[in-house]
């Protein structure tokens, strides 16, 4: 993990100092609502349904033992004792008092955490490949050019205030696990034919009212060059990006309006002049950073461990978990497991403080004291020898956090929805329990395979349901709440976007329209295919009509 | 005379802010600042003009536009009329950083104590705002980071050029 220095450790304590001063002056009556609001966000905090929610960075998903420990004592000291993961790798706190966030920015700070640009119309917090750094089909590490964008974006002068948020996402793999297509800046590391590291650029994709998959606007971009050329892009975007409407504000809108070409030649225009300039990245700063992610003392693991296997064998539940929950390593003889938070029952990513320093625990036990917080909105110990595997199981299985349906229909991410956000136009929640509970039987749902089920309360699609496999999204009629379900989306080298199915549904039929999908790919789907593909193969309209036969 | 921070302290207005400009009327006397489009429009008697003439230039006005007069500006002003408009940050690098501009370039309208240092980082180095009495607080403000991370105007070298110097 990178180690914050003495530099690094100022910036955050200065930043704490100015918050805590502009939270003093807004209780004073010293600085208005309007004035206020712009500076809390860019702090992470929110005015909420039932209290203020403070966003804190995990900066691309990583955390350590020390750090989810004192993300645990924050939660019991100045919340309800639990966190909410979010789909941006990141947790929020629902239920913090104002004047007491400048306290917890100051705890938050011990731990070289913070909540800065985790909200508001500026650089947000950066995510990347939950598995970074181990992933098996990984070609570059993600991290270090995470890092880099993390300092550079961090207090950014020049675009503190744009016309809106800005999200950037650096996929290391084939596989895309960042959804880099749906973010304002999506980078995929490439080499080149010497050898080089560089980026692919996409930019303007994006969910919220106006969904669109970003555009290359850069084959490959030479990664000394990576700061100069987001700082062209970003300053083409903060001067002519719109500012009238703030629903045509973000980047993507600029980006088509300009097409793309014309886009993209504004910035290499502005990059001519920025190129080879003091912000060029140098080998040793690259170098400086790469070392902060030095690779664990991993054991050598000649051969298969004779437990584990036998484990597999006579333990079926065990088995279950490993084949759903744990991801192919770099490293011989090691795993990447995904600690479910999807329980049913449970809000899709919610965290107690008890396990929450469980977690630290196991990954100080067996995994380098290093946690990833996933966009799905789930718990990973990075680097797990397959021989802990069943005790880790057993230790997981014991509090709830063993639950084998990574990737499985229930799996759904989830925003907090109605229940909390202010923005929301119908609960999220309630949804997703009531689906998991219908979709109990878990043999039933191995045999469905991977199903990506996302759930948004309102438009602004924190639950990603556009890229859902099965998306739904929360509306408002006439006061009540109703459901849209959209079909087809998928993150990855080949997003697409949902197509929308029909009207949309009252939230007490969500479980069976739900099932009606389901039956429609299990009739339909050839051997081994898996939802999405059928659902390319066959098309919606077989789809539409089993939702909406009339019973007869 | 209004106040505001010039250079980091608190000074009176000397210009007198004009509209626009009227050649065959005459020019008010004293020092003024004009908008860009006056600038333009009216070079000639801007030059003739007894006493400094200032240029400002509203968020949405391309600075490129002053390049071919920029050493004939005696200040330029960048207006926000909302705070939380960034576009004169950009306005400001560009003036400096790529248009070479060295005098006076100030930063006027909805501003404060919570966007000095940003302001001062990206090329301003005199602020007006629109109200008084936040004078103070920008003084204040300029103080508020001692570093960043950035190659900025105030401070070319990103941070990991300087990483080794000693303090």
């Amino acid at each position: 993990m990178y180690q914050y220095d003495e530099f690094d450790r100022r910036v955050v304590r200065e930043r704490v100092a100015q918050f805590r001063d502009q939270t003093r002056r807004f209780l004073a009556g010293e600085l208005s609502e309007d004035e206020f609001r712009v500076l809390r966000l860019q702090n992470g905090l929110y005015i909420q349904r039932h209290a203020p929610m403070l966003r804190v960075a995990i900066p691309y998903g990583v955390l350590s033992s020390r750090q989810l420990r004192e993300l645990a004592g924050i939660a019991r000291d100045f919340d309800r004792g639990y966190g909410h993961f979010t789909t941006r790798q990141n947790i929020q706190f629902n239920w913090v008092e104002l004047p007491k966030v400048p306290d917890i920015l100051e705890r938050l700070a011990e731990v070289d955490l913070h909540a800065i640009q985790t909200s508001g119309n500026c650089i947000r917090n950066t995510t990347t490949d939950v598995f970074a750094g181990v992933a098996a089909d990984e070609f570059v590490d993600p991290r270090p050019w995470c890092e880099i964008i993390r300092q550079w974006s961090t207090l950014h002068p020049e675009f503190a205030f744009l016309p809106r948020k800005f999200k950037i996402a650096v996929a290391g793999s084939a596989q895309d696990r960042a959804a880099t297509f749906v973010h304002d800046i999506g980078l995929h590391m490439q080499r080149n034919a010497a050898g080089e590291i560089g980026f692919k650029v996409i930019v303007g994709g994006g969910l919220g009212r106006t969904p669109m998959i970003g555009d290359v606007v850069r084959e490959f971009l030479p990664a000394p060059h990576l700061l100069t050329y987001l700082d062209a892009v970003l300053r083409v975007y903060n001067r002519f990006g719109r500012r009238d409407n703030k629903y045509k504000a973000r980047i993507k809108i600029l980006v088509k309006a300009m097409t793309v070409a014309a886009f993209a030649a504004k910035v290499e225009e502005e990059w001519a002049h920025l190129k080879d300039g003091p912000a060029t990245l140098t080998a040793e700063e690259i170098q400086r950073v790469a070392q902060a992610f030095v690779v664990p003392q991993y054991e050598t693991f000649t051969q298969p461990d004779a437990a584990f296997q036998t484990a597999l064998t006579e333990v079926p539940a065990f088995a279950r978990w490993v084949k759903r929950n744990t991801h192919l390593h770099k490293q011989q003889g090691y795993r990447a497991a995904i600690l479910s938070l999807k329980a049913t029952g449970q809000a899709p990513g919610d965290l107690d403080a008890d396990r929450m320093e469980k977690v630290a625990e196991w990954a100080q036990q067996w995994s380098f004291g290093e946690i990833r917080v996933s966009h799905e909105q789930n718990l990973v110990l990075p680097h797990v020898a397959e021989r802990d595997l069943f005790t880790l199981w057993q230790a997981a299985d014991a509090v709830g956090l063993a639950h084998p349906n990574a990737g499985l229909l229930t799996d759904i991410i989830c925003c907090p929805g109605g229940d909390f956000c202010s923005l929301a136009n119908a609960k999220s929640i309630p949804v997703a329990e009531a689906i998991q509970h219908r979709f109990a039987d878990l043999d039933y749902l191995f045999d469905l395979g991977d199903i990506a089920l996302n759930i948004s309360g309102c438009m602004n699609a924190c639950g990603h349901h556009h890229v859902g496999n099965i998306g739904v999204l929360g509306v408002d009629k006439n006061g009540e709440e109703w459901y849209q379900i959209t079909l087809g989306g998928h993150q990855g080298p080949d997003a697409s976007l949902g197509k929308v199915i029909g009207p949309s549904f009252a939230r007490a039929a969500m479980p069976d329209v739900i099932e009606k999908i389901i039956q429609v790919y299990v009739e339909r789907r050839e051997p081994e295919e898996r939802f999405l593909d059928t659902f390319r193969r066959i098309g919606i309209d077989v789809f539409k009509e089993r939702v909406y036969a009339k019973a007869s | 005379m209004p106040k505001l921070v010039r250079r980091g302290i608190e000074v009176e207005e000397q210009f007198t802010w004009v509209d626009e400009i009227n050649p065959a009327e005459g020019l008010p006397t004293g020092a003024i600042w004009v908008p860009l489009v006056s600038w333009l429009n009216h070079h000639a008697a801007c030059l003739a003009h007894s006493a400094p003439v200032g240029v400002y230039l509203q968020p949405e006005e391309d600075p490129a536009l002053l390049l071919p007069t920029l050493q004939q500006v005696s200040a330029i002003a960048v207006c926000f009329p909302a705070f939380h408009d960034g576009r004169g940050y950009s306005t400001a690098r560009l003036l400096r950083e790529r248009y070479g501009y060295t005098g006076e370039l100030r930063a006027v309208g909805d501003i404060g104590q919570d966007q000095a240092y940003y302001l001062a980082q990206v090329g301003f180095d005199s602020f007006a705002p629109h109200d008084e009495t936040r004078v103070a607080g920008v003084l204040r403000g300029l103080q508020d980071f001692s570093d960043g991370y950035q190659s900025t105007w105030a401070r070319p070298l990103p941070y990991f050029l300087r990483r080794h110097e000693k303090p």
